[in-house]
């Protein structure tokens, strides 16, 4: 279809470009947004390590990723038939994706399934996660501007 | 912000372990006291950790809910010449265990420790985010 007129298409054409490259940049801050959601959980059970009955907690990043870019994030709604019936909740969630308990290894008599291990362990590698996705992010900043600025 | 939120969840825990900590240093610094301002021998104190949910947030803090005495038997001592003995000679001393205060001091130090990783990691890591598109 020919557009109705010069300058109409040329606003479109820009609006095109903007949302290009916010589609670029899309992935990355999703994933960032997310991985902070998750320094924080990991955070949560070091802080928690001598809470008697205190439950790790995490969520499956890959799933909760998926989720999140799809916009079709898990979630377990009930029916409700009548305005007084209870809105369910499917339980704790980050970002639409559910926050799991962790298996623990080696059960404690006071109840906590946190093993310290397994969370620095886990801490450490999603900060180096996170950084990673800053380094992307800035990386794709600079492409932009390449392709703006030329050679 | 959830990494902004990691400062109150480590800050929390950190001022439950130094009151934790607090209460070793009681126990310890007690031990031997025979006697206190109600004329009865110190009794060791314990701390009770709870969680702390952040409404709206995923991450929860921890508080120390309450600090309990602990009803373990009193030491008695078979000493004669102390003046608080009984007619037998025995003296009722604080039921302090100092090997357990110790491993409860070590235990705590090291989760602070933890807990300063933790808030260390995540100024990091703000930081950094600062960076993006320098």
């Amino acid at each position: 279809m020919p557009p109705i007129s010069k300058g109409l298409a040329h606003s479109r054409e820009g609006d095109k470009m903007s949302s290009r490259i916010d589609e670029m940049f899309q992935f990355q801050q999703v994933a960032l947004n997310l991985r902070a959601a998750r320094q924080e959980l990991i955070a949560s059970n070091i802080a928690n390590a001598d809470t008697p009955n205190y439950k790790a907690k995490d969520i499956n990043f890959a799933n909760a990723l998926r989720g999140a870019l799809a916009g079709t994030a898990e979630k377990l709604p009930m029916t409700a038939l009548a305005p007084e019936h209870l809105r369910g909740n499917a339980g704790e969630s980050v970002m639409g994706a559910p926050v799991q308990y962790r298996v623990p290894v080696q059960p404690s008599a006071d109840g906590n399934t946190v093993d310290m291990d397994v969370e620095r362990a886990q801490f450490a590698d999603n900060a180096l996660r996170y950084e990673a996705s800053v380094r992307f992010i800035s990386g794709e900043g600079k492409d932009v501007l390449d392709a703006l600025q030329g050679f | 912000m959830s990494l902004f939120n990691i400062f109150n969840i480590s800050g929390s825990a950190m001022t439950a372990q130094s009151q934790r900590l607090n209460v070793v240093a009681s126990n310890l610094a007690n031990a031997e006291s025979a006697t206190g301002p109600d004329g009865k021998p110190y009794q060791a104190k314990q701390v009770v950790f709870s969680t702390v949910p952040t409404p709206g947030q995923v991450g929860d803090g921890v508080k120390v809910s309450a600090v309990v005495a602990d009803n373990s038997p009193m030491r008695i001592v078979y000493d004669p010449k102390h003046p608080l003995a009984n007619e037998q000679g025995y003296v009722t001393l604080p039921n302090v265990n100092p090997v357990d205060e110790m491993v409860n001091m070590i235990s705590a130090s090291r989760s602070y420790q933890n807990n300063v990783d933790v808030m260390n990691t995540s100024k990091s890591l703000l930081l950094k985010t600062l960076t993006i598109g320098q």
